[in-house]
This record gives structure tokens, C-alpha cells and sequence, in this order.
């Protein structure tokens, strides 16, 4: 008899371990050919074709670094230098980067040991360790030089046009111009531009110095240049961010307090009728699962692009979402309470005052500042797609393909932002989870 | 009981503690309105910088807001009868948008599972490494999926893998800090148990910790696929593939293709109220499974 039970038994313990161990082969087998079948769907073996490593290689080296162009028109002979050839970052008439000696004969120095010369008559000579010196002139539109018809791979050259990278710099030479790229790590012109007078001088100088500009004491001279510098646009870039936490907080708190009064109604406790809880309780489901995206969308044609449209589209998604929260959070208030504030004698206005908000306000009020920081992170996607705040500005500095040291610079500033607000929001629901204890 | 007789000639400490209860109510009162007008003035000055900013007026605004839906779904109902065909037209891209919300929240949930047994006290592998894995985390959560997918997107070209991978990083941090969370409460027994027998940190975590925190971890999880299915279709939108790609291609058309539009929507909003509601069912068995 003992040993059949036992018998049993053990085939049943047998069987359960040969499921079990079914189960736990069975999870990675499935969770693999998942993954075979999404290697093929999403086409991953023709990602590497697609894929453009010099872009990444752009990418990487110019967030951290920046170059100078040096230009010279080949018609008027005139000389160009520029920090990353923009007009806002052009070094004031008459003035020349260090790196460029001579008077007749110009001598642009790219790193220790490469260097260009620009000859008069459109000549250009350009010496590379290792290298026989190149000779480039142009003639028109001609473009003629001394290099054999088989160029290492840095060199490209055409009749047209002749184009040489190193690594320290690059020069183009065509008809109409000869341009010379110069990089140089960190970020140029990030405080004062050329136009500043402030440019060039140490914070010790700014500070404690004589006054370098006549008109202005030096402190709100230079804090005035930093904030209207043209080239990374700080005014510019610190409303963006303001934009952002605005569309957050409008959005976020917005949708509170839309949400509280008809979270009463989605109640089950404290809904009048039930069909009107059930309706409730659909238009919150209704509200969320439209998303945020179509939301935005929708929005947008009608108030166009601008934090308020943001704000609304955060605001109505998040209020099926609150309402939601809160219509489960009021159910679960204590009886107790609201009977002892009606057994004064309270109206119904003020039971729900003094005898059900302090029990879920510590509630609402933690779950409201968990959105507000997820919701930062959701303006600026939804920035990006409405055009307000710093997703515009980012992905508008994506998309020229060449700013990318601002465009590293936007996402610091987008990170560190979140990050604030995601302890500001710890902190205060700290101090509320211990107000409340 | 507070009835002092009116003949005590001076003030009891009765009266003491209710002068200092009063006052301090008061106070209690004018901050609580303070704090409230302060949130007003806020609310209200906040309001009016954005209408001042954006390209319509929230007055002018709101009466139109009825417009675009009421003309798609005239232009839908008067084409009804393709709808089903634009259904399944656009389903395939339904699928590409949930397959990089699936992708996404399994790579990005190992990550995550990793970086939280790295990262929580007493299980780490390395106590000394913990901070660093917390701000790897904090980084990671921090940055938002637009601009990792939109960095990819410029050197990978656009479809769905620049979305995933973007949608991973995002779920790697944000699935880390809950797990850290559940792990941090999980008994130690079972892993000092574990360890006597001389298991490796890889046994001691899959066999020790994983069993006890499983149900918590995958209804976290379910909820971030509930979430990864929204993110992956506005990642569409900035051109990562999808239905938000299609979305925008149909609204890039205007008027003649909202029928389209509309089929997206509907797709859409379908998938999504589907897979909430899956989803909660899910987590509240897992949950409930876990208390009997």
C-alpha cells in the first residue's frame, strides 16, 4: 500500500519536474525563434548596407569638436575665416587666426606638421608628411595638378574639383574657391562670439578688471553677450527648455484637476448612477487608448504648433489616465472618516472636503508628481513633433546634419533636465510620504 | 470638558493648548492658501505664456478642435466600404510598430533585469560598483527615445531597428530602477543557502532571487510593453517606421487620404486598448496568484 502512494508520488514528482523542465526549455526556444524571425522582419543582414558609417563618424567627432574654414574666393582673391563657416561666427574684419602667417604668400598650419600654402595667381601647395607636396592651380574652371593619375584613397581629384582629407584637416580646391577645414576639440565661441567685445579676455579680466566695454559695467555686459550669443543661442535654447517644463506642468497639473471631479463620478462609491460610472470609466479607457500621438495630431490643426498645443495633448491624454487612478484610489477611502465629518452635521460638499480628499491627497498628489516628471520627458517628444520647446530645437539641429556639436549640447541640457525634474519630483514626494505618516 | 467655569480668574492651561491649537491651525491655514495661490498664479501665468507662444490661440483654437476629426470621418464614411481593405492594408505596419514594442521591451527588460542585480544592495556582484550602475540607469532613463532614435536613424536610415534600439536603452533604465526596487525586499536566504553549496553570482541570482521577484518583474514588464506600444508608434512618426510612419504620409497627403488616416487611427487605437486590456488582466492574476 505505502509503496504505491510512494510510487505515485514519485511519478507525479517526476512528471511535474519533466513539465517544469519543458516549461524552461521551452521559454528561450520561443523567445529565440522570435528573435530569427524579427532578425528577418526588421532586415537586420541589409542594416549593415544601409548603414553610413561616415555619418557616424561625423557624428563623433564633431559634437566634441569644431572647425574653422578658411576660404579664399578665387575671383577677387579675398580671404575668408569663419568658425565653422558661419557668417555669425566670422573673425571680425582685418583679423586672422593665428594658425595662418604671411603676407603675399599665406601659410595655413593644419596640426604640427601639415600645412597649406595659397599662392597669389590661384596657386595652392599642400605639404603632407610622407606625401611629394601637392601643387594645385586653377585656371576658370579648371583645376589642374602634379598628382599621378593614381592618388592615395584621401585624395579625390577631378577636373573639376579636388578634394584631400587628413586628419588634421581638409582641403577643397575648385574654380570658385579654395576652402581649408581646420578642427580643433571642444566647443568654439560657446560664450562670447567674435563680435563680443569680452571675446578673448579670462573670467579673472571680466570680473575684477577694468571695464572693456565703455557703456556697460563688465558683469551685465558679459552676461548680456552670453545670453544673446548668436551662434549657440542661449536665450534661444533656455526658453526652449522653459517651453518644455511648461507644456509638463500645464499638461500634468491640468490634467489633475480636470481629472479629480469626474473621478468622483467614475467612483463607485460616489457615483450617482451606475450607467453614469460605466460611461465615465469608458470615455477615461477611450481618452488614454487614443494616445498621446493621435491626440497631438488632432491638436495641432487646430491651436497649431506651440507649447500650448503640447500642454493640451499631455493634459487630455493624461486626464483618461488620472481619472483612472483616482476613481480607483477614491474607491478604496475609508468609510469611518466620512461618517464622523456627516455625523457633524456636514453638507455633502463638505464631506467630500474634509471627510475623503485628506485621505487621498498624499495619494493623488505622489502619483501626480511621478507624471510630471515622465510627462518632461514626454514634451519633448511631443515638442518634436508639434514644434514647441527643446524636441523642436533638437530635432531642427538634426536635421541640418551639421550642427551636431549643438545638437550634443541640446541633449545634455534635455538629460539634465529630466534628470532634475525626476528629483524634484522624488524629493517633494519624499516630504509627502512623510508629512502623511 | 472644555467648559472652564466663566469664574476662573486666570487662563487655564486649557485655554493654553487651544490659543496655541488655534494658532496654529491659522498658520497651518494661511500656508496651505498660500501654497495654493502661489499654484494658481503659476497655473494661470504659465497658461498665458503658452498661448502667447504658440501659433494659435487657445480661444480661437478650441472651437476648431472638432474640425479634423469631423472631416476624416466624413471622408472615412463616405468611402466606408474600402475601409476593410485599408485595414488590412495597413496591418503589416500594426505589426511593425508591435514587433518593435516587443523587441524592445525583452532586450531592454534583460538589460534592465542585469543592471538591477548589479545595482542592489546585497546582491550586487560588485558592492563597490553600485553607484555606477544606479547612474548608468539614471542616464539611460533620462534620455528620451527621440533622440537616441533620431541619432540613429541619421546613421542606421530609417525603419524600425533606430526605434528599438532607442526604445530599449529607455526600458533598460526604467525596468532597472523597478526591478532594484522588488529585488531590494527579496529574502536572502535562499541565496546564502545558494552560495554554501559553492554556486557562481549567475546561479545564486537565477536560482535564488529570480523565483521570488518573477511575478513582480513580469507584470512590470507587461505594463512597459503597454507603454513601449505607444513610444513605438510616435517613433514612427519621426520616420522609425510603423504605423506613425504611415500615420504621417497619410496626413502628409491632406484631404483624399484621410480615409487612410482614419484606417490608422482605428488600427491603432484598437491595438492599444486591446493590449491594455490584456495586459491589466495579466498583471492582476500575476499579482493576485502571488498574495494567495
Amino acid at each position: 500500500m505505502t509503496t504505491t502512494t510512494l510510487e505515485t508520488a514519485r511519478q507525479d514528482a517526476d512528471r511535474l519536474f519533466a513539465r517544469k523542465r519543458l516549461t524552461a526549455l521551452a521559454l528561450p526556444v520561443l523567445v529565440l525563434a522570435y528573435f530569427t524571425y524579427i532578425v528577418f522582419a526588421f532586415d537586420i543582414p541589409g542594416l549593415a548596407k544601409r548603414a553610413d558609417w561616415d555619418n557616424a563618424v561625423t557624428l563623433a567627432s564633431d559634437s566634441w569638436s569644431y572647425k574653422v574654414h578658411v576660404t579664399r574666393d578665387a575671383r577677387s582673391g579675398e580671404m575668408d575665416y569663419a568658425v565653422e563657416g558661419e557668417r555669425k561666427g566670422a573673425y571680425p574684419e582685418g583679423a586672422r587666426p593665428a594658425w595662418v602667417t604671411g603676407e603675399e604668400t599665406l601659410s595655413v598650419a593644419l596640426g604640427p606638421a601639415h600645412e597649406v600654402r595659397l599662392l597669389p595667381g590661384n596657386r595652392t601647395e599642400v605639404a603632407v608628411p610622407g606625401h611629394p607636396l601637392i601643387e594645385i592651380a586653377t585656371e576658370g574652371r579648371e583645376v589642374t595638378t602634379n598628382l599621378t593619375d593614381t592618388p592615395p584613397d584621401w585624395i579625390s581629384a577631378s577636373s573639376r574639383r579636388v578634394a584631400i582629407t587628413t586628419e588634421e584637416g581638409r582641403i577643397t580646391v575648385t574654380g570658385t574657391k579654395t576652402e581649408i577645414f581646420n578642427y580643433f576639440p571642444g566647443w568654439e565661441l560657446f560664450f562670447f562670439t567674435f563680435e563680443s567685445p569680452y571675446h578673448g579676455h579670462s573670467l579673472g579680466r571680466i570680473l575684477w578688471g577694468e571695464r572693456i566695454d565703455p557703456a556697460r559695467a563688465n558683469l551685465v555686459g558679459a552676461l548680456q553677450d552670453v545670453w544673446n550669443n548668436p551662434m549657440w543661442r542661449h536665450k534661444d535654447v533656455a526658453w526652449a527648455i522653459g517651453e518644455t517644463i511648461l507644456m509638463a506642468f500645464l499638461g500634468t497639473f491640468g490634467a489633475a484637476l480636470v481629472a479629480l471631479p469626474l473621478a468622483f463620478l467614475g467612483a463607485k462609491r460616489f457615483a450617482p448612477l451606475t450607467s453614469l460610472r460605466f460611461a465615465m470609466r469608458r470615455i477615461f479607457d477611450f481618452v488614454r487608448g487614443v494616445d498621446a500621438l493621435i491626440w497631438t495630431v488632432v491638436l495641432s490643426r487646430a491651436f497649431g504648433p506651440g507649447p500650448l498645443t503640447g500642454a493640451l495633448a499631455i493634459l487630455v491624454t493624461d486626464t483618461g489616465t488620472f481619472g483612472k487612478i483616482f476613481s480607483e484610489a477614491l474607491e478604496n477611502v475609508e468609510e469611518k472618516q466620512i461618517e464622523g465629518v456627516s455625523s457633524t452635521g456636514a453638507k455633502p460638499l463638505q464631506r467630500y472636503r474634509f471627510g475623503v480628499l485628506p485621505q487621498v491627497v498624499p495619494v493623488l498628489l505622489s502619483q501626480i508628481l511621478y507624471f510630471l516628471e515622465s510627462n518632461t520627458r514626454s514634451a519633448t517628444i511631443i515638442g518634436a513633433i508639434t514644434g514647441g520647446g527643446i524636441g523642436l530645437m533638437l530635432t531642427q539641429a538634426i536635421q541640418t546634419q551639421k550642427d551636431w556639436e549643438e545638437v550634443a549640447y541640446y541633449i545634455v541640457l534635455i538629460v539634465l533636465m529630466v534628470m532634475a525634474m525626476d528629483w524634484l519630483s522624488g524629493k517633494l514626494r519624499g516630504r509627502l510620504i512623510k508629512r502623511s505618516q | 470638558m472644555t467648559d472652564v467655569p466663566p469664574t476662573a480668574p486666570d487662563r487655564g492651561p486649557v485655554h493654553q493648548v487651544r490659543d496655541s491649537y488655534m494658532a496654529e491651525l491659522q498658520r497651518r491655514r494661511l500656508y496651505g492658501g498660500l501654497t495654493l495661490m502661489i499654484f494658481a498664479l503659476l497655473m494661470v501665468s504659465g497658461f498665458m505664456v503658452a498661448n502667447d507662444r504658440n501659433a494659435g490661440g487657445f480661444w480661437s483654437g478650441i472651437s476648431q478642435v472638432g474640425d479634423y476629426p469631423a472631416e476624416v470621418l466624413a471622408e472615412a464614411w463616405a468611402m466606408r466600404a474600402d475601409l476593410p481593405a485599408l485595414l488590412a492594408e495597413f496591418f503589416p505596419a500594426l505589426i511593425e510598430t508591435l514587433n518593435i514594442a516587443a523587441v524592445s521591451t525583452l532586450i531592454g527588460a534583460a538589460a534592465g533585469l542585469l543592471l538591477s542585480l548589479l545595482s542592489t544592495r546585497g546582491l550586487a556582484r560588485w558592492p563597490r560598483l553600485i553607484g555606477l550602475f544606479r547612474r548608468i540607469m539614471d542616464v539611460m532613463r533620462a534620455v528620451p527615445e527621440i533622440v537616441v532614435a533620431l541619432m540613429l536613424i541619421f546613421v542606421l536610415g530609417g525603419g524600425p531597428v533606430p526605434a528599438m534600439i532607442a526604445i530599449a536603452i529607455h526600458t533598460a533604465g526604467a525596468l532597472g530602477k523597478l526591478f532594484s526596487e522588488v529585488a531590494e525586499n527579496a529574502d536572502l536566504k535562499p541565496v546564502e543557502g545558494l552560495a554554501s553549496t559553492g554556486a557562481t553570482w549567475a546561479q545564486r541570482m537565477w536560482l535564488g532571487v529570480l523565483p521570488q521577484v518573477a511575478p513582480n518583474y513580469l507584470s512590470y514588464a507587461l505594463l512597459r510593453f503597454e507603454i513601449n506600444i505607444r513610444a513605438s508608434a510616435i517613433l514612427g512618426f519621426v520616420g522609425a517606421g510603423g504605423l506613425g510612419y504611415e500615420l504621417r504620409n497619410a496626413m502628409a497627403w491632406g484631404p483624399g487620404r484621410f480615409d487612410e488616416a482614419a484606417a490608422i487611427f482605428l488600427l491603432l487605437f484598437g491595438a492599444i486598448v486591446f493590449f491594455d486590456q490584456l495586459s491589466s488582466r495579466t498583471r492582476n492574476r500575476l499579482t493576485e496568484g502571488q498574495r494567495a
